[in-house]
């Protein structure tokens, strides 16, 4: 073991009393709110099952969409679905099943299962995933309910412009998709940075990064994919919402624009996308497999190298999307080659999982069936992929059915059974009572058959000629025949999903509670105690292996008897151990904060805002965005970087640590570094919406452009930089225990920060930039906006720091908050310099 | 060429690996060294080796087929613009361009360039039966070269979605021989055959439908919906979806929006009786 002493002291006798008061307080301190103030709850379990829950919802909603699709096109000249619903139809089945279900089901599953396969209390911000739940379902109900008044998108899920910007031609429903789903997407990104905080900062000690269960390392790759995936699809959006509501000039040739940006901008957030949707459910077969087979995985480091290969692959093939568009030849070598490539580490994960099922006996159960009928389907919707991915097939099968057969091949096969396989699996887990065996084999097989009726068919319908998200079509275009057969089958598999939800609905008091690790698992999150407890873990192990349940014989007994670290709360507070990211080294006891409905207004607040945008009611928008604003900023001070009322505390094993960390010890200073790597990936989407049009346009800036005004740019950039060398002498000045000197600094630093905002728009405002005029314009301002945002969070944020410098919050010792915002600021700067030379110097080199 | 060796392949492919999990999941281990070995190389041949072999092969195969199937340039050049929901067909004649709509005349075994364009939003053409799509994006000019064998009439379809009517925005390819083809660019070159004082012809343009479409050789120059001028030798109506007969074109002129929702002609509901025929039997006449 590095860097751990193996010679812990043993854990003191077993005492009964001391277990009981223990037990007792433990259940005082975590116990979830109940009655009418459920839903300010906090606590994993509790949020991960409403996650999981709505996101199921959600998914019923979107297969009924694909009902109505499937009917209305079983025969031909079908008026079952006039022409305008039609096209609302499938545009929100498909926005649903991908940004409501298909990712946030991901973030439900790991919320609920990563903490206690980690054996972890809860995830390191409890409240950020309570907010992020709240977001998701008001947006997502704000999103699905416009069908409801004939509002709903109807612009395709991929909203290309000019069809998506032109408001005579996509009305309201696609300003609800944009500001909807970018509200969304800020939702996922928050569980993303909670979730990778979660892997790298709250493993049990000993659980070095070698030792973590392969469902973590998925949880790992797909988080940092989330980061770098959904950023570019903000700044689209940003860009067409300007479009729409302004009439900035992006996407329109007629001014300097093109409809390709959006395409580029869009499909480098929807290929990852795929990967983001499929390579959870790899995780949760290798959860499975190992269990039903009794043996660990063949090829863990395999599977780890696959997986991150995966991911990088995957942003490296978004054009296979864009065959059809006329791009040169050179470009879709590339991309095809690309898009041929990510089949090897996808097989070796495959044959891994093959690989183990061959090395073991395989217990026959349900989840197993699931996994079986995964890979049959999923593979051959591999295979059709590797189709293709060869331009000139795609040239014929691109945005026909076969495309549609082939996606739902992968993303059904990929994700939708290994997750059915998921739901048998962990119910006990989540419920303490199996799902019915009979029930669940009926429900495979006529989901398997029906999906199988449903689409095999539809590769045929593809090549005879159907295109893609036609509404009607007439009998002598002879698609009839494969159509019915395809509802026939569509209805099937709507039945087997049926039986499926109807037994997990199905009230279970009479069903026995299941015995503690039911299926025999070897993962940590199995050692819960049945019934459950609401604290995770009686105790935080030592791990030393990645099975630590078949690894270490007695394991489950030493966390119930509390011989393990934190088996107490003798303070009444919420407390998980935080861990160092290579080796996990215990590091200090994090203390998160409990129930509140503070994230839960801060969640409304900031739904209004986008849901009042999308009505252009702007007034209501800026009352509402000062409330999140204020609400967030109560949450943030009630809960984050609270003073312990001692440095440090036991936690049993002889081990003492501290209570407070700051800096890259801290998990605040992670979620930080974490969400501003996100947010540069979206800056990095406008900036590469810069050099697209430099790249498409002979002359850029144009001829007759007004430029920015150097001079002043010069001065934002000066005010800035200094605004950000005040925060750093700021955060030297307090360690060296000069509290006055840095809260004059920090006092000083917002208004250098407002004043660099106004410098640079005064330098594209005074030569009269217009961003309706020309993409040049636009591309300038929506950089200075972008930079203006960024500049007036890090001045409020300054103030906070000063705030909480004066109410005592901010001392030599605690300064978690000032080393945070220090960080925010280092991105802010760099934002600054990049915007500065895009404005200043690039147009002077050129 | 790609299309029954890649269905074939995959097919081999995908019974191989099912063939091995459901070996994986009867056999129980005997020597758990020797499985463990069975198991590595399973790993390494089925999950690295296979793929990256047949993946490179295929891939210079796919690009090879690219090459032939992009490269070169046609002996004619047919222009053919998206509009929301029908098709602007523009061929090269010798005295200048031919102007037509919804039906695109190619000569067969003759490598045809088409130049896509459109103003609106983006569109893709695409002739299943003669080759691959190419996208249709306003801003830019893209080609696709094609070379039909067959003769005969063949579908075409809008495959981009682009709004309201995208599913009735289809076309006919007429292929015929070349001989064939040579005269039916010489009789579409030629204006329409209308005398001047025709009754159909004022009923057309007293009620504004030349603001809308052109009839070259009438004083009927529209540009924003299709030209007409050879309207009744084409195969169909409303780009695609119902063929051309003098009761499908009168509820046509009546009530275009029953036929082709989205569509953006108006409803000429309140012509007489007497005027309609006119109007109908006039354009039947268009050949």
């Amino acid at each position: 073991m590095t860097g751990f002493p193996d010679n812990l002291p043993p854990a003191p006798p077993y005492d009964p009393e001391r277990d009981k008061a223990q037990r007792e307080r433990l259940l005082d301190t975590w116990r979830g709110p109940t009655g009418w103030r459920y839903l300010a709850a906090v606590n994993n379990d509790k949020v991960g099952i409403w996650y999981l829950l709505t996101a199921f919802g959600f998914f019923v909603f979107a297969g009924i969409l694909a009902l109505m699709i499937r009917t209305q096109l079983a025969v031909p000249d079908n008026d079952f679905l006039s022409m305008e619903l039609y096209n609302q139809v499938f545009t929100l089945h498909g926005t649903m099943m991908m940004f409501l279900f298909a990712v946030p089901i991901f973030e439900a599953v790991a919320i609920l299962i990563l903490p206690e396969m980690l054996g972890a209390r809860d995830l390191p911000f409890p409240r950020l995933s309570a907010f992020g739940y709240f977001c998701f379902v008001i947006g997502g109900v704000f999103v699905a309910g416009s069908i409801f008044f004939g509002a709903a998108p109807a612009g395709g899920w991929f909203m290309y412009p000019p069809l998506a910007s032109n408001e005579d031609q996509t009305g309201i429903g696609t300003d609800i998709w944009l500001l909807g789903l970018s509200f969304i997407e800020v939702a996922s990104i928050a569980a993303a940075v909670e979730l990778i905080v979660g892997v790298l900062k709250s493993r049990p000690p000993g659980m070095r990064l070698n030792l973590m269960p392969l469902y973590c390392w998925y949880v790992l790759v797909v988080g940092g994919m989330i980061l770098f995936a959904f950023p570019p699809l903000i700044a689209g959006d940003l860009l067409l919402e300007m479009e729409r509501a302004f009439h900035w000039a992006f996407f329109d040739p007629e001014r300097g624009g093109d409809p390709v940006l959006w395409q580029h901008l869009f499909w480098i957030f929807g290929h990852p996308e795929v990967y983001i949707i499929f390579l959870p459910s790899i995780a949760l077969m290798a959860g499975i497999v190992p269990t039903f087979v009794r043996r660990p995985m063949v090829g863990h480091s395999w599977i780890v190298l696959s997986a991150v290969a995966v991911a990088f692959l995957s942003f490296g093939l978004w054009v296979h999307h864009m065959f059809a568009t006329g791009l040169p030849e050179i470009s879709l070598a590339f991309f095809s080659a690309a898009s041929e490539a990510v089949a090897i580490p996808t097989g070796v994960q495959i044959f891994c999982l093959i690989a183990t099922v061959l090395m073991g006996r395989v217990v026959n159960s349900v989840p197993m069936l699931f996994a079986g009928g995964a890979l049959a389907i999923f593979v051959f919707g591999g295979l059709t992929g590797v189709m293709v991915a060869l331009v000139p097939f795609d040239l014929q099968a691109h945005d026909s059915y076969f495309v549609v057969a082939h996606l739902h091949y992968t993303l059904i096969g990929g994700m939708l059974f290994p997750l059915m396989g998921g739901v048998y699996y962990w119910f006990p887990f989540a419920r303490q009572k199996k799902l019915s065996d009979d029930w669940g084999r009926w429900a495979f097989w006529l989901m398997f058959a029906g999906f199988n009726v449903a689409f095999l068919p539809m590769h045929w319908t593809g090549v005879e000629g159907m295109p893609r998200r036609v509404w009607t079509y007439s009998a002598d275009q002879g698609w009839a025949l494969l159509n019915m057969v395809s509802t026939v089958g569509a209805f099937v598999f709507a039945a087997g999903f049926a039986i499926l939800a109807l037994d997990v609905l199905w009230p279970k008091r009479n069903r026995p509670m299941v015995e503690r690790n039911c299926w025999g698992a070897g993962t940590l999150e199995w050692a819960a105690e049945v019934p459950d407890k609401p604290w995770g873990i009686r105790s935080v192990p030592l791990i030393r292996g990645r099975y630590p349940i078949w690894d270490q014989p007695g394991i489950i007994g030493e966390i119930d008897r509390g011989e393990w670290f934190l088996p107490d709360a003798e303070e009444g507070k919420r407390e998980m151990m935080v861990t160092d990211v290579l080796d996990a080294r215990p590091m200090f006891v994090q203390r998160v904060p409990g129930p509140t409905y503070k994230t839960l207004l801060a969640a409304v607040a900031l739904g209004c805002v986008f849901i009042f945008a999308t009505y252009h009611w702007w007034t209501a928008t800026l009352v509402s965005a000062v409330v999140a604003i204020a609400a967030i900023l109560w949450w943030l001070w009630t809960g984050t970087a609270q003073l312990p009322e001692k440095p440090e505390k036991y936690v049993g094993r002889g081990m003492t640590l501290p209570l407070y960390a700051s800096g890259p010890a801290a998990v605040g200073w992670w979620a930080m570094f974490i969400t501003m790597i996100g947010d540069m990936t979206a800056y990095f989407g406008l900036v590469f919406a810069y050099f697209f049009f430099w790249t498409i346009h002979a002359d850029w800036p144009p001829q007759d452009a007004a430029m920015p005004l150097t001079v002043w740019l010069v001065v934002g950039l000066a005010l800035a930089l200094v605004s950000w060398g005040l925060m750093l002498a700021a955060r030297s000045a307090n360690t060296a225990g000069r509290a006055g000197r840095s809260r004059v600094m920090m006092g000083a630093a917002p208004l250098l920060a407002l004043a660099a905002i106004a410098a640079f728009s005064w330098a594209l405002f005074a030569p009269e930039l217009d961003p309706t005029r020309h993409a040049f314009d636009a591309t300038a301002w929506v950089l200075v906006l972008w930079l203006g945002g960024h500049l007036a969070a890090g001045a409020l944020m300054q103030a906070y720091c000063l705030a909480r410098s004066l109410a005592g919050y901010v001392t030599q010792v605690y300064d978690a908050d000032l080393r945070n915002i220090t960080l925010y600021w280092h991105f802010a700067a760099v934002t600054t310099v990049i915007t500065f030379a895009l404005l200043a110097l690039f147009p002077a080199m050129l | 060429m790609l299309f029954w060796p890649l269905v074939i392949g995959a097919g081999v492919i995908w019974t191989l690996v099912m063939v091995i999990a459901a070996y994986a999941v009867r056999t129980t281990p005997v020597d758990p060294e020797r499985t463990e070995r069975l198991a590595r190389s399973m790993v390494r041949w089925g999950g690295v080796a296979l793929p990256t072999v047949v993946l490179a092969g295929l891939l210079t195969f796919g690009l090879i087929v690219l090459r032939d199937t992009t490269r070169g340039q046609g002996e004619t050049v047919v222009e053919v613009d998206g509009e929301q929901w029908w098709w602007r067909v523009t061929y090269e004649g010798e005295d200048g361009p031919i102007r037509d709509a919804n039906e695109i005349h190619l000569p067969a075994g003759q490598p045809v360039t088409f130049r896509l364009t459109s103003d609106d939003v983006i569109h893709s053409f695409w002739v299943p039966a003669i080759g691959g799509k190419m996208d249709m994006i306003p801003g830019r000019t893209n080609e696709l070269t094609l070379t039909p064998t067959e003769t005969g009439i063949w579908n075409g379809v809008c495959a981009e979605f682009c709004g309201d009517a995208h599913a009735q925005m289809l076309f006919k390819v007429v292929v015929t021989d070349p001989d064939e083809h040579a005269a039916t660019l010489e009789r579409l070159a030629r204006p329409a055959d209308v005398a001047d004082d025709d009754p159909g012809l004022a009923v057309f343009q007293e009620n504004g439908c030349g603001a809308c479409h052109a009839i070259r050789g009438t004083p009927a120059r529209g540009r924003v919906g299709p030209d007409l001028t050879h309207f009744a030798s084409r195969t169909t109506l409303a780009a695609g979806i119902r063929e051309i007969t003098p009761s499908t074109l009168r509820r046509w002129i009546a009530a275009p929006e029953a036929i082709k929702p989205g569509a953006d002609m108006p409803a000429y509901d309140d012509l007489t009786e007497a005027d309609m025929s006119r109007l109908v039997d006039f354009l039947m006449r268009l050949e």
